[in-house]
């Protein structure tokens, strides 16, 4: 639409227009520069510092790819890259199908019963962090759990059953879902609430039942935000720290507290002043958050001016 | 058919109800309950009030009522750098979305590689920036940080780019709206939406952050919640029995705990109660729609 009327311009006022334009950027540039000093100091240099840690030793010297060698056979390496990657793809997994899902589910039919929903969906969001692990060392204790006739299903008396290693990605990607769920099914659903009533309504009347509306309406027009959603959970998903930590607390060390990726360099750094090997690991963490962004960003369309 | 539709969609949103509602309904009991009756008991038996009176009791005997120290400690944290977050992304999103000058898309860029990075990566540098600026031990070592938001940044700047029609910034402007008067004239009225999302947003986030205090700090009495929390974990024999004896001394079981993390969570909910308006109406209101 936008383009149309740029289109409709007559010639005549094209230079001014241009000018215009260009005074119109420059006042978009002073809109963005409170948050510049922040972006900088809290943002850019550190992640310009981290980078210099990693090719770096602790004299400062070069030392090429040597710390990420190191730290890749470091003995804890491969389980913690593993654990992240298991649980991730269980979080996002469930992320995108069921909060979209449930999102598009609760749209269908907007009425009362539905705020009521999103409100109770949204409860465990208050608990996230520390908090939420709390609750669930609760959950997850057979004594006390309101849900241990499901936790005596799974072969489950005792509370370190329940928080055995193998099933910590799960337990992890559960918990996540819990707090973090809710939050963004109401990220969404106000996205589908932007989509014009027209649009639907037209779909309707040319005969598209509500699953019809829900797939191939309402869905390419929230991507975005899909994809804003993704990038996000697999960027936290990557840096589980505080799950892990509460629970190598409460398991008396028989989860490891370099159970994650994240633990394992803050060890490194804070336990073994080992800020160059610490460094590396993080740049691994960012590679592989910043390929998924990539291809996500890439994919969707989500720097694109239009729309 | 219909009818079989609609009571399976209500099944399904019924049952995750019950898995979001059921351990916040257990966690609010908790605390009316003693240790022994906790076990022995059901689980959504109602104790009495006098029990939670006791079990505040002990968490704020607990270190000198350390507890209320972090809780205060978090409410500064929070809402000072909520403040700083507000003023700093909202017109940030917008000018991102206004026009295509030079450096935008390495600004977003940027923001987005940021927010992705892992705490740990950002922390050390960031601790080693605080203390060459000698902030460490400073409340502003926790605010600054925290109010770097990348993440209300893009939300701002998603919102203005797809809810909000540009023939109608443009229409201000030809009516002579300066861009401070367009943006604080039309703009801004009609983020409150997106506002109260990112106030939201960047409380929660500041309230359950739990690694950077946790790394920067070093003094527990300058704890927000979160490491709190953690620290009275370690003191609950049920989860700690290395800490038996210890939990005997300083009062501290599971209805403690219970009580400690219900009450963390409080201020969160007054926060999302006064942004729920905003962010039910969602993000339709506004000039989009007729």
């Amino acid at each position: 639409m936008i383009d149309q009327l740029k289109a409709s311009a007559p010639g005549a006022v094209g230079a001014q227009a241009t000018r215009k334009r260009g005074l119109r950027s420059l006042h978009g540039l002073a809109f963005t520069v409170p948050y510049l000093p922040f972006l900088i100091t809290f943002g850019i240099l550190p992640m310009v510092y981290a980078l210099y840690l990693a090719v770096t030793d602790d004299t400062g010297g070069w030392v090429g790819v040597d710390n990420f060698t190191r730290t890749v056979r470091d003995y804890r390496f491969l389980p913690a890259f593993g654990h992240i990657l298991l649980y991730t793809t269980m979080w996002l997994g469930s992320l995108v199908v069921l909060v979209v899902g449930l999102a598009l589910l609760l749209h269908g039919r907007a009425n009362r019963v539905t705020s009521v929903f999103r409100f109770l969906f949204y409860i465990p969001g208050a608990l996230a962090g520390a908090a939420s692990i709390l609750v669930w060392l609760f959950m997850l204790d057979p004594a006390v759990s309101p849900g241990s006739f499901l936790l005596h299903l799974f072969d489950t008396d005792l509370f370190v059953e329940s928080i055995a290693p193998g099933r910590l990605p799960f337990v992890f990607a559960m918990i996540a879902f819990w707090t973090g769920a809710g939050g963004w099914i109401v990220v969404m659903y106000g996205a589908l609430n932007t989509i014009p009533d027209e649009l639907e309504e037209a779909a309707r009347i040319d005969g598209a039942g509500p699953v019809t509306v829900a797939l191939r309406l309402k869905l390419p027009l929230i991507r975005k935000w899909i994809a804003y959603m993704t990038i996000l959970a697999f960027a936290t998903g990557t840096q589980l720290f505080v799950e892990p930590q509460l629970v190598n607390q409460a398991s008396l060390g028989m989860v490891p507290d370099t159970w994650s990726s994240n633990q394992l360099a803050y060890q490194l750094a804070f336990r073994y002043g080992d800020f160059n090997g610490a460094a590396a690991i993080s740049i691994d963490l960012i590679v592989i958050a910043l390929i998924a962004a990539v291809l996500i960003v890439k994919r969707t369309g989500l720097f694109r001016t239009e729309d | 058919m219909r009818l079989v539709a609609r009571g399976l969609r209500f099944v399904i949103l019924a049952a995750f109800a019950a898995f979001f509602v059921v351990p916040v309904i257990w966690l609010i009991l908790a605390p009316t309950k003693s240790d022994e009756a906790l076990v022995s008991r059901g689980p959504f038996a109602f104790g009495s009030l006098h029990n939670v009176a006791l079990a505040w009791e002990h968490l704020d005997a607990f270190s000198e009522q350390i507890y209320r120290a972090w809780i205060g400690n978090s409410l500064l944290y929070a809402l000072g750098a909520t403040a700083i977050v507000l003023v700093t992304a909202i017109p940030a999103g917008y000018g991102l979305t206004m026009a295509d000058f030079p450096g935008r898309k390495l600004i977003l860029t940027l923001t987005l590689i940021v927010m992705i990075m892992p705490a740990a990566t950002l922390v050390l540098p960031i601790f080693l920036e605080l203390d060459a600026l000698n902030l460490i031990g400073n409340a502003l070592s926790i605010i600054l940080p925290f109010a770097f938001f990348p993440f209300g940044v893009y939300l701002a700047y998603i919102y203005y780019s797809t809810a909000i029609p540009r023939d109608l910034l443009d229409a201000a402007r030809i009516d002579g709206c300066g861009e401070l008067a367009t943006f604080r004239h039309i703009a801004l009225p009609l983020a409150k939406p997106v506002v109260a999302l990112v106030f939201f947003f960047s409380f929660v986030s500041d309230w359950n952050n739990f690694f950077l205090p946790y790394a920067v700090l070093a003094d527990s009495q300058q704890y927000p919640i979160q490491p709190g929390l953690s620290t009275l974990l370690s003191s609950t024999p049920s989860f700690n029995p290395a800490t038996g004896g210890g939990g005997q001394q300083v009062g501290i079981f599971r209805p403690e705990l219970a009580l400690a993390t219900l009450l963390a969570v409080i201020p969160v909910a007054i926060v999302f109660l006064l942004s729920q308006r905003a962010l039910v109406r969602g993000l339709v209101a506004g000039a989009v729609k007729n």
